[in-house]
């Protein structure tokens, strides 16, 4: 043979974190040693975490994939046929037809992993820039209106309606208006949006300037945590080869509207992800939240409307403009439409993203899909919503993962996240920690939460320890409403979540006689 | 007029670099950084960023510079510098290892590795070593929640990290060192 094979390896910082790169190396070399030609591709994950880094080969009969890989073993493997697709030990078949894969309904993912992240050409032959032609042909209203009716709800973690949140933009006048997408995705378990962000950020500059038609916005932020290194230097790139090629900038494809996007790296601050303490931190000011009203949807970055959204709700736009609202609406359940995009963490077998219509059960999720734990031992919590969100019993398997079933649990899907614990979990360690990193991360405006996290602490300690339990039981029940009651934003508000679940569906944990760990 | 593309686009590549190639501190390169964002909506944080990039943390002389050229007060550029986790008064070790201890991370022993790290290196998170060649700091999450746990070195982000890889990693650095 002697054409040139397509390969794909992984940029994705996962798939980097287990030597990727070390791979992509290898496979050159390997391959050069052999007199054969390979033209390598970076691409995004596919989301099987637990078989990065997976080798893809293009072959007559579709793309083949392998994994994991080690760089060791890449010459051994070429040996054995890897460029013409033959199997081996870490042979997985056809891409298409892996069944984890094959189950999903990628609907916001559908291009991470197939495409090159970055190039312009694979972003437009797999239905690129359809979404954002349409919209230049609509009013701003006709926009507003299609999102809207795709019933999509704001994928950070409140499931606000994100139709409305832009029409209260559109209906607010000011000569300055802007978009923010908010993508310090800073949730313990959570990691879709680097995934989006590495593996497809073109859809996201696409959905941003959508939304700016939409709204009559003419400037665009895109706030990365500064622990997303890869996908903030990816994101960075995409805007830039965006603006080269006009599809943002003075001229959005020549339509003579202006939508300039910039890039904006956090620095360490989990509240920020807290859409106010966002917009501070934008405006080059310490994270602390802001008191609401005003929405940020009046009065908001620099004091003018702006549309907030997280990174999976503005990649979600420009499907829909593409497609149509029927496409999103029809799949889901009550008044959780789409899909979402399920990350599995923790200690799982078969963690990474996984996106569905709304609809699977939490059992169905981490037993059926993710394969149970990694470690073997049985699963004992699920943690679903990120620091902030309820632990979850294996009893309450059954509970459907949508916005209104978790609501009615005292729980939240938050961003999507579900963290896996085994039977080793100490689960009044995990109650603790919730107050912990309360305390740690409050950005200290209200009483609350700045207090009432570092007194958590200390009333756990003092129940675990054994001194006087029911009382500080009793003390502890009251703080936690005095917290979700009286913070001023989720941070204190949901904190006492996974502190309530934990005592509520574990209280034996709570009742050993532990040294105080001061 | 508010610009702030070229200026931003230096901004991605700058977070936690390597510090080998760290300058001493000074007034006058501080002043080259300022102007370079001047221009930028909220420049205050991406100015901060590149100065810790340039310089490997915020001298205190700084925040009166800042302050002046940016018509804010030191207060406020002082409480800038010090309400985020990121930024540093005092120059950091050759190489950054920071470890995750987010629930995810719990999840598969991230305790334990944290134990194990800070006697390894003979110290607590936000420390040095003694001989200048690593910093340990803890983080809530790098995102690499599906192959904890995670720890990130120089930037880079490692999967999976037991004991044993952890202490590879130091020795690797520490060899890089030599």
């Amino acid at each position: 043979m002697t054409g040139t094979v397509t390969v794909f390896v992984p940029r994705d910082a996962a798939a980097r974190s287990l030597g990727a790169d070390e791979v992509a190396d290898a496979i050159v070399r390997e391959a050069a040693a052999r007199g054969k030609q390979v033209h390598l591709v970076r691409n995004g994950s596919r989301g099987m975490c637990w078989l990065e880094p997976l080798v893809e080969v293009s072959t007559p009969r579709g793309r083949v994939a392998y994994g994991p890989v080690k760089a060791r073993s890449v010459g051994e493997l070429m040996d054995k046929g890897m460029l013409d697709g033959a199997p081996n030990a870490v042979w997985l078949g056809l891409t298409d037809e892996i069944e984890h894969l094959k189950r999903q309904t990628r609907f916001s993912f559908a291009r991470v992993g197939i495409i090159d992240p970055l190039s312009v050409e694979d972003y437009e032959a797999n239905d690129g820039l359809v979404g954002l032609r349409r919209a230049l042909e609509m009013t701003p209203q006709q926009i507003v209106s299609e999102i809207t009716k795709s019933g999509l709800r704001g994928r950070g973690g409140a499931g606000f309606p994100t139709g409305i949140k832009w029409q209260t933009v559109l209906d607010t006048p000011s000569e300055l208006k802007f978009i923010a997408c908010n993508a310090d995705e800073g949730d313990s378990g959570t990691f879709a949006d680097r995934m989006l962000m590495e593996g497809d950020p073109f859809v996201l500059v696409e959905g941003m300037a959508i939304a700016a038609l939409a709204v009559g916005a003419t400037e665009g932020y895109v706030y990365i945590r500064s622990e997303y290194p890869d996908a903030a230097a990816t994101m960075q790139a995409a805007i830039d080869i965006a603006s080269l090629n006009g599809w943002i900038g003075p001229s959005v494809l020549g339509s003579g509207r202006a939508f300039n996007l910039y890039l904006r790296v956090g620095a360490g601050a989990y509240i920020c992800g807290e859409e106010t303490a966002m917009l501070e931190s934008l405006e080059g000011r310490r994270g602390v939240i802001r008191a609401k009203p005003p929405l940020p949807a009046i009065a908001g970055l620099f004091g003018r409307p702006t549309v907030v959204n997280n990174v999976l709700s503005l990649a979600a736009v420009p499907p829909i403009l593409a497609k149509g609202a029927d496409a999103f609406s029809e799949l889901g359940v009550g008044r959780s439409r789409g899909t979402q995009v399920f990350q599995l963490a923790g200690n799982i077998k078969h963690g990474g993203v996984y996106e569905d219509a709304f609809g699977l059960s939490l059992g169905e999720l981490v037993e059926g899909i993710g394969g149970g734990t990694s470690s073997g031992r049985p699963v004992r919590a699920v943690q679903v919503g990120g620091p902030l969100g309820a632990y979850i019993p294996t009893s309450r398997f059954d509970l459907p993962l949508d916005y209104e079933a978790l609501a009615l649990e005292g729980a939240m899907l938050g961003h999507g996240g579900v963290v896996v614990f085994d039977d080793t979990v100490d689960m009044s360690r995990q109650a603790r920690f919730a107050m912990e990193f309360c305390a740690e991360e409050s950005c200290g405006k209200c009483t609350p939460c700045r207090l009432g996290s570092v007194r958590g602490v200390e009333v756990i300690d003092r129940i675990v320890a054994g001194i006087d339990p029911e009382a500080n039981i009793a003390l502890l029940e009251d703080l936690c409403e005095t917290m979700a009651d009286a913070s001023l934003c989720a941070m204190g508000g949901l904190t006492p979540s996974p502190v309530r679940s934990a005592l509520e569906h574990f209280p034996e944990d709570f009742k050993k006689s532990r040294a105080l760990s001061l | 007029m508010f610009k702030g593309g070229c200026a931003a686009r230096k901004g991605a590549a700058m977070v936690l670099k390597t510090s080998d190639s760290y300058v001493p501190w000074s007034k006058e390169q501080t002043v080259v950084v300022v102007d370079k964002h001047r221009g930028e909506r909220g420049a205050l944080m991406p100015i901060l960023h590149e100065l810790q990039e340039t310089f490997g943390y915020i001298d205190p002389e700084a925040v009166d510079l800042l302050a002046a050229e940016l018509n804010l007060s030191k207060a406020d550029v002082h409480g800038v510098v010090t309400f985020y986790k990121d930024f540093r008064s005092e120059r950091p070790g050759e190489s950054m290892i920071r470890l995750c201890r987010g629930e995810a991370c719990q999840s598969m022993g991230a305790e334990r590795l944290a134990s194990h790290a800070c006697e390894h290196l003979g110290i607590s998170f936000g420390g040095t070593t003694s001989d200048g060649a690593v910093t340990l700091e803890q983080v809530f999450c790098l995102g690499n929640c599906a192959l904890s746990p995670a720890v990130m070195v120089q930037g880079r982000l490692k999967g999976r990290v037991d004991e044993a890889r952890f202490d590879e990693i130091v020795d690797e650095l520490k060899a890089g060192r030599r």
